[in-house]
């Protein structure tokens, strides 16, 4: 069955390409071929949706960009015109408000996760700051409504809104700014400390600084997250179609929510709206993230440097 | 020597530790940063305890299994008290119906994706894919929902799924028509493409970080690439595979805005087919909280919660099976 030394060059004579392969081996080549194929296959059906997802918000949406859609409130459905100006100004009230809220303190608690937690407290923390990331966002939402709106005397507004929000970012700073502070290197902190800094000199004028364009990435990837987020907002900002810029206690409008309300209905003006909206939205989030990737890079390359 | 040597015989304490406040600016630093650090404790206590004592009352009202396996929902118009009935189990058997579909189509395109681009893909394409799947993983789900109901859905899967519905619909009931536009499976299906990189974002870095000395012996007892993979890479990340998988299934739980849009709302059930109209515990939530009563609110907040416990125990679960393979530093978690 199986060829031997000595047979070998009577069933084939002559210098034997190593290349040549028979039986079980030719048949493990077809194998990792078949494979290969299948999984290049597989990756181009998973990036089908993908592509199609990209072009079609584009293709939509680019009709119904136009100075007037980011400067005037929006129309009734039914109605040609008209834009989002009331989404982009809420969107931007809430974001602001709410990385205020969430970007100093989830900096601040990895802070504490990083170089002064010990000990039971700081696993504790790290457990939950782990749950947390779990919570759903609509669980959030009700949350906060129950918590503010319906337990104190605010109603639904720019401020629960940015309560919601900032709850729902703050767990990803918090993880991202850990996983930054981690790399700081040793030495530098060291050396702080042997030129007589206090710890707290130390933290805010050395390891801060240093990681301050990875922290920069972690907050400009949750600030992407929250801004798509639309279930909170359904149950915290309500929505308005008109400009709102007042941060207590009426109810007001969002690009999620705008994008939500159009695309429901059935008149062709609104859903164009909402591909508009759609557009500005995604375009804005892959900005952040694109951008934010690109922070994180450069800083991985100096501090390896 | 023209320096002057500083005294240091008069009073070395002095010179040595600081005056004043400063003495004690340690002290406070470390306990603003505590301070932080227990914030976040502070905030998820305060946000389930408050939801929880606001849902309390219709639990009582209910009773708490009648509320989680009852299969019957009316809401009720009143300010004052309970006059509805309030049985959730419709909601959560779409909620992991749903969620079950995303994951049937969204676990092993991620898997098959993640190996490709660790193992197969030109070197050169690397970065540049994990990359790209780390970027679509930030797509905000309410393009997904829109792109979904007014594109995906009408102009490919509708099609699809009806002639599914009269092919094989006609010899196996569980894929009968009528094929409504907006069903559990349209709802699972575009909720697959939505985690899908969220998924292969998890999956990519631990199949990435199997132990190379491993996948090394093993090609230089001379195994294939494939081999390799098969008896190697994929036994030892299955842990990690299965961990990410459950925080993928916990995302499609929450997941609300795209599954609302796709889901259908409607407050009935039908196990027996796949193309049925239903609702999800968090899509019922956002479409009915806008015009709901005060006493409908209450048991808004009641599916809230029970919810939260739903994704909770999926999610530490999920955790501590990642926890004991090793620690995973993705931000898609």
């Amino acid at each position: 069955m199986t060829s031997t030394l000595e047979d070998t060059p009577t069933v084939k004579p002559g210098h034997r390409s190593l290349r040549d392969k028979e039986g079980n081996a030719s048949k493990r080549d077809r194998k990792e071929q078949f494979m290969r194929y299948l999984l290049s296959g597989l990756m181009a059906i998973a990036s089908i949706p993908i592509v199609l997802i990209l072009f079609q918000v584009i293709r939509m949406g680019w009709q119904v960009i136009s100075w007037e859609f980011f400067t005037t409130r929006e129309f009734p459905p039914a109605r040609e015109g008209g834009g989002y100006a009331a989404g982009f100004v809420g969107t931007g009230m809430i974001m602001l408000w709410a990385s205020a809220m969430a970007i100093p303190l989830g900096i601040l608690a990895a802070v504490y996760q990083v170089d002064y937690g010990r000990g039971i407290t700081a696993k504790v923390i790290r457990f939950f700051t782990d749950v947390m990331t779990g919570i759903p966002s609509i669980f959030v939402g009700l949350a906060v409504y129950s918590l503010i709106i319906l337990n104190t005397g605010f109603t639904f507004g720019a401020f629960p809104a940015a309560v919601a929000i900032s709850i729902i970012m703050l767990p990803i700073v918090v993880r991202s700014s850990e996983e930054v502070l981690r790399t700081v290197p040793i030495e530098l902190k060291q050396g702080s400390l042997a030129m007589g800094a206090r710890q707290w000199q130390t933290t805010v004028r050395v390891v801060l600084p240093a990681a301050a364009p990875g922290l920069t990435t972690g907050a400009m990837l949750a600030v992407a997250r929250g801004a798509g987020e639309t279930a909170p907002l359904i149950l915290t900002a309500f929505g308005n179609v008109n400009i709102v810029t007042t941060w207590f206690n009426i109810a007001i409008g969002a690009l999620p929510l705008q994008i939500y309300n159009g695309a429901r209905q059935p008149f062709a003006p609104g859903i164009e709206r909402a591909w508009g909206g759609a557009l500005c939205l995604m375009t804005l989030v892959l900005l952040l993230t694109v951008g934010a990737r690109m922070l994180g890079r450069r800083f991985a390359k100096t501090v390896r440097a | 020597m023209t320096t002057t040597e500083p005294d240091l015989s008069t009073d070395p304490d002095k010179r040595l530790s600081g005056s004043g406040l400063g003495r004690f600016s340690d002290r406070a630093f470390a306990l603003l940063l505590l301070g932080a650090g227990l914030s976040v404790l502070v905030v998820l206590a305060a946000i389930v305890i408050r939801t929880t004592i606001d849902a309390w009352p219709v639990f009582q009202y209910m009773g708490f299994f009648d509320f989680v396996f009852g299969t019957e929902w009316r809401a009720g118009f009143s300010r004052t008290e309970f006059t509805g009935e309030y049985g959730i189990f419709p909601f959560i058997y779409g909620t992991l119906y749903v969620a079950a579909i995303a994951l049937v189509f969204a676990l092993p395109l991620a898997i098959a994706v993640s190996i490709y681009i660790v193992h197969y893909a030109p070197r050169r394409l690397k970065t540049t894919m994990s990359y790209f799947v780390e970027v679509l993983a930030a797509v905000p789900s309410i393009v997904f929902g829109l792109w979904g109901l007014l594109f995906f859905v009408p102009v490919f899967l509708h099609p699809v799924t009806k002639f599914i519905a009269g092919s094989v619909g006609e010899v196996i009931p569980y894929f009968s028509s009528p094929v409504a536009n907006v069903n559990y499976f349209h709802a699972g299906f575009v909720l697959a493409i939505m985690i899908l990189p969220i998924i292969t974002a998890i999956t990519r870095e631990i199949i990435a970080t199997a132990p190379l000395p491993e996948q090394e012996a093993a090609y230089g007892l001379g195994a294939t690439r494939w081999e390799v993979i098969r008896s190697v890479v994929l036994p030892r990340s299955f842990s990690g595979i299965v961990g990410g998988a459950m925080l993928g299934l916990g995302r499609a739980f929450g997941e609300t805005i795209a599954v609302l849009m796709l889901v259908g709302g409607s407050q009935r059930w039908d196990p027996t087919r796949v193309f049925f109209s239903g609702d999800t515990m968090a899509a019922h939530i956002a479409a009915t909280f806008q015009d709901a009563s005060p006493e409908t609110v209450t048991a808004l907040l009641g599916i809230g919660v029970v919810l939260l416990i739903v994704s909770m125990i999926i999610n530490m679960l999920a955790r501590a099976i990642v926890w004991r393979f090793g620690a995973v530093g993705s931000d898609a978690l």
